[in-house]
């Protein structure tokens, strides 16, 4: 078939920017979804279910590394009604190539006893803000409600995770070192008389003294997230480096903007954000970018 | 003292999580609200996690007591 009708109806740019990924199959492409941090819906999630089922050609889905559903092959044919009947209920599709991909998270602090910051609604929050803006290479931002850090933000061009300051009063306490059994990190130890020694150097900020103080006199004294930025996985990987603590929650989009003009204005085509900083130095990102983010 | 009588025991040694909390929880079910539960935990995981959430579910440990292979938690129940 040398002549394709239906093809010509596609927007070229559409199906450079989008999800459309092309498959060993001859016209056969994977259709990734746009699904920010990986929650679905129940009634969305069946819809996709029928779509899927009336286009792909092959039978299956693939639940992609990125928490998204990817719809396995699709003819191109299919592309424009596939489209049109996804966005009938409000389903999109995602991005490739090099720009702003659709974040990730964990469950977060709505429903998971471990979560301090909430991951899903900011990974919302963000993909209606920064999705699919263009830069150097793709662009990959995650969050992770806590240390245990599930959304593997070291990993990640940009990684956000939920931190926990914890504050310690003396006069509720009770000395039953319950925070000392909590910590995991060794940060607190049991003094003769029960009361909790503070290594502040050892702590990760998980809250786990919080949660389990019985008298709260260990309270929450802030909030927020910890910033990675230039981590990847792939054929070179590289861990992010820390950057700041405690950033507030409010900021996080103002700090991905940031970061992003940055990346535009300091990093080459084809280069990871990880790359630009071997390249010219962290230094002048974390002193450009995040210094005035910090508040202490 | 008078939280060193418990209305009710329960030893829950060698009894893993999150099993050791499901057994506390249902045990305080059948008490009433003000009365004090004494659990017997192993040390590790289950003193990590059972007075984490016992406070979850509302109610306080107002004592913890060390003993030779573990713990004792005095845990009075919440006002329901």
């Amino acid at each position: 078939m040398s002549e394709n009708t239906d093809a010509g109806k596609i927007d070229l740019n559409e199906l450079k920017s989008g999800g459309f990924i092309k498959q060993n199959q001859k016209d056969l492409f994977t259709v990734r979804l746009r699904v920010p941090g990986g929650r679905l819906d129940i009634d969305k999630m069946i819809k996709i279910g029928e779509v899927a089922k009336k286009y792909s050609r092959m039978g299956y889905c693939h639940l992609s590394f990125r928490q998204s559903v990817e719809i396995i092959g699709v003819h191109i044919d299919d592309f424009n009604t596939l489209v049109k009947e996804l966005a009938e209920f409000g389903q999109s599709i995602a991005s490739c190539g090099p720009r702003v991909r659709v974040p990730t998270a964990c469950g977060g602090c709505e429903y998971n006893p471990n979560g301090i910051m909430d991951a899903q609604k900011k990974a919302l929050e963000v993909d209606k803000e920064h999705f699919g803006t263009p830069c150097h290479h793709k662009f990959k931002i995650s969050f992770s409600g806590c240390p245990i850090d599930c959304a593997r933000t070291q990993g990640m061009d940009l990684g956000f995770q939920g931190i926990v300051d914890p504050h310690w009063e003396e006069d509720p306490c009770t000395g039953c070192t319950l925070c000392e059994k909590a910590c995991l990190e060794g940060a607190i130890v049991a003094a003769e008389d029960g009361k909790p020694i503070f290594y502040r150097e050892k702590c990760v900020y998980c809250g786990d003294c919080i949660k389990a103080c019985p008298t709260d006199a260990w309270t929450a004294k802030r909030k927020g997230w910890a910033v990675r930025a230039g981590g990847k996985h792939g054929r070179h990987p590289r861990t992010a480096d820390e950057i700041m603590l405690f950033l507030p929650d409010d900021k996080v989009s103002d700090f991905i903007g940031k970061t992003l003009a940055w990346y535009n204005k300091n990093g080459k085509r084809g280069e990871r954000i990880g790359t630009t900083f071997d390249r010219v130095g962290l230094e002048g990102y974390k002193e450009k970018v995040a210094r005035p983010f910090i508040t202490d | 003292m008078s939280e060193n009588t418990a209305d009710e025991k329960i030893d829950l040694r060698g009894v893993l999580c999150p099993i050791n909390f499901v057994k506390t929880k249902l045990k305080l079910e059948m008490m009433e609200s003000g009365q004090v539960l004494e659990v017997t935990l192993d040390d590790g995981e289950p003193m990590r996690s059972v007075p984490r959430s016992i406070k979850e579910e509302g109610h306080k440990v107002i004592k913890v007591e060390q003993i030779d292979d573990g713990y004792k938690i005095f845990v009075k129940k919440a006002d329901s």
